[in-house]
């Protein structure tokens, strides 16, 4: 795992999927826990849970273009 | 050796609802009336008049399939493979496919590309007539339904992502590395404690439930066990790798936002963490999920195998059907001020 190059994918209309080691910290340092494997990143700015995505961006019609 | 003059009484902790679950149940845990079983599925089912509302045969098609499972105690594991109950199996398989076939509205076929599958499979998730039930259970519901609500789902979720596993060596290349990567996280990522069925054992005995698988099979209505009957067929006939997968993508893609409102019906009737932690968890790790599994998962099935493209529809169509059927009983039964639940017999 610790070998593997971490991915970062854009999900077209929906969230960032990060695979592999990446360490998340808040601006200050802080960690922010991460509890899976595979995590979700809000892209709308509309998640109840930011940075991880909570699906709200289906309901708010949220539209990218990859 | 000794010789049985009455039967015994069944050793699996459940009450048949007709003939034929009682000589289900009765041949599963060794007893006589294998020769003639499938003749009896099959005139149950030329009887029924619609087969996922019917008592009997949805608790026979259940217990065969615990069979498969080992999900309940004292059915014997020898006759797990009996050509008797596969044939009973099969009897009350064929006709439920059917009916979910005719009654369950399949959308227009998209391409098999992957990004054409996972656009379809949003609209028509989002077409949903609403969380109508996850509204309810946010904002009305009082602690003896959301108890019920909890005993309701228990039957899936105390088995949480197994009939979807039974799809994995039966899938290869992308969409095989998509299930696993979401039935890991379901599983609890190497984590116990994590293993998602784990996590909803602890809501139930958070709100004074008991958390063995079964405990409450007694009380749930036909239509919920017609929902687990569903992906556990879908999940166990390979020819079916399509609706399986299907069944996935929709589940996964209509669970993030309802769980949250789950969660906040719990908490308003002042529930603590570890009664909404599973509806937490769910918010996330579906907002995960639903991306994989439409996309890497059903997309990519797809593309490998365009031929699974109709079932893949059908089994996301008849996830959001079935479903619906079961929560649209629990919000029609509090509405009328009633139990959703069958009174123990």
């Amino acid at each position: 795992m610790s070998d593997e190059r971490p991915t970062i994918t854009p999900y077209p209309d929906g969230p960032l999927i990060i695979r592999g080691d990446v360490e998340m910290q808040t601006v200050e340092g802080e960690p922010i826990g991460r509890t899976r494997r595979t995590v979700a990143l809000c892209r709308c700015g509309l998640s109840s849970i930011k940075p991880f995505c909570d699906g709200t961006h289906k309901a708010a019609g949220f539209r990218t273009e990859e | 050796m000794p010789t049985h003059t009455v039967e015994a009484r069944s050793p699996v902790n459940c009450s048949p609802r007709g003939a034929l679950s009682e000589a289900v149940l009765r041949v599963l845990t060794g007893g006589r009336g294998g020769e003639d079983l499938d003749a009896r599925a099959r005139s149950a089912a030329d009887r029924a008049v619609n087969l996922s509302h019917d008592d009997d045969i949805q608790l026979a098609l259940f217990l065969l399939y615990a069979s498969s499972y080992g999900s309940l105690e004292g059915l014997d594991p020898e006759l797990e493979w009996s050509p008797a109950l596969i044939a009973a199996r099969r009897a009350l398989e064929r006709p439920f496919e059917q009916e979910l076939r005719e009654r369950v509205p399949v959308p227009e076929l998209p391409e098999p590309t992957a990004d054409a599958v996972a656009r379809s499979l949003f609209a028509l998730t989002s077409g949903e007539s609403g969380p109508s039930l996850a509204r309810y259970v946010a904002r009305q519901a009082d602690a003896s339904q959301l108890r019920e609500f909890v005993v309701q789902r228990s039957v899936y979720t105390l088995r949480e992502a197994d009939p979807h596993s039974w799809a994995i060596p039966r899938l290869t290349g992308k969409p095989k590395a998509a299930l696993v990567e979401i039935q890991s996280d379901e599983y609890g990522g190497g984590r116990p404690d994590r293993v998602h069925a784990a996590v909803f054992a602890k809501t139930m005995r958070g709100v004074g439930l008991d958390d063995r698988y079964g405990a409450y099979l007694d009380v749930v209505p036909a239509v919920t066990l017609a929902s687990q009957n569903m992906m556990s067929m879908f999940g166990l006939n390979r020819r079916l790798l399509g609706a399986i997968v299907g069944h996935l993508a929709a589940f996964e893609m209509t669970s993030s936002i309802p769980n949250r409102m789950y969660g906040d019906g719990f908490r308003r009737l002042g529930f603590g963490e570890d009664v909404t932690d599973y509806f937490d968890e769910h918010v996330e790790a579906d907002a995960v999920h639903e991306q994989i599994a439409s996309r890497d998962l059903a997309g990519a099935l797809a593309v490998q195998r365009p031929e699974l493209l109709s079932d893949i529809m059908f089994g996301a169509a008849a996830c959001l059907a079935v479903d619906g059927w079961a929560g649209g009983h629990m919000l029609a039964s509090w509405e009328r001020g009633e139990s959703s639940l069958r009174s123990r017999a």
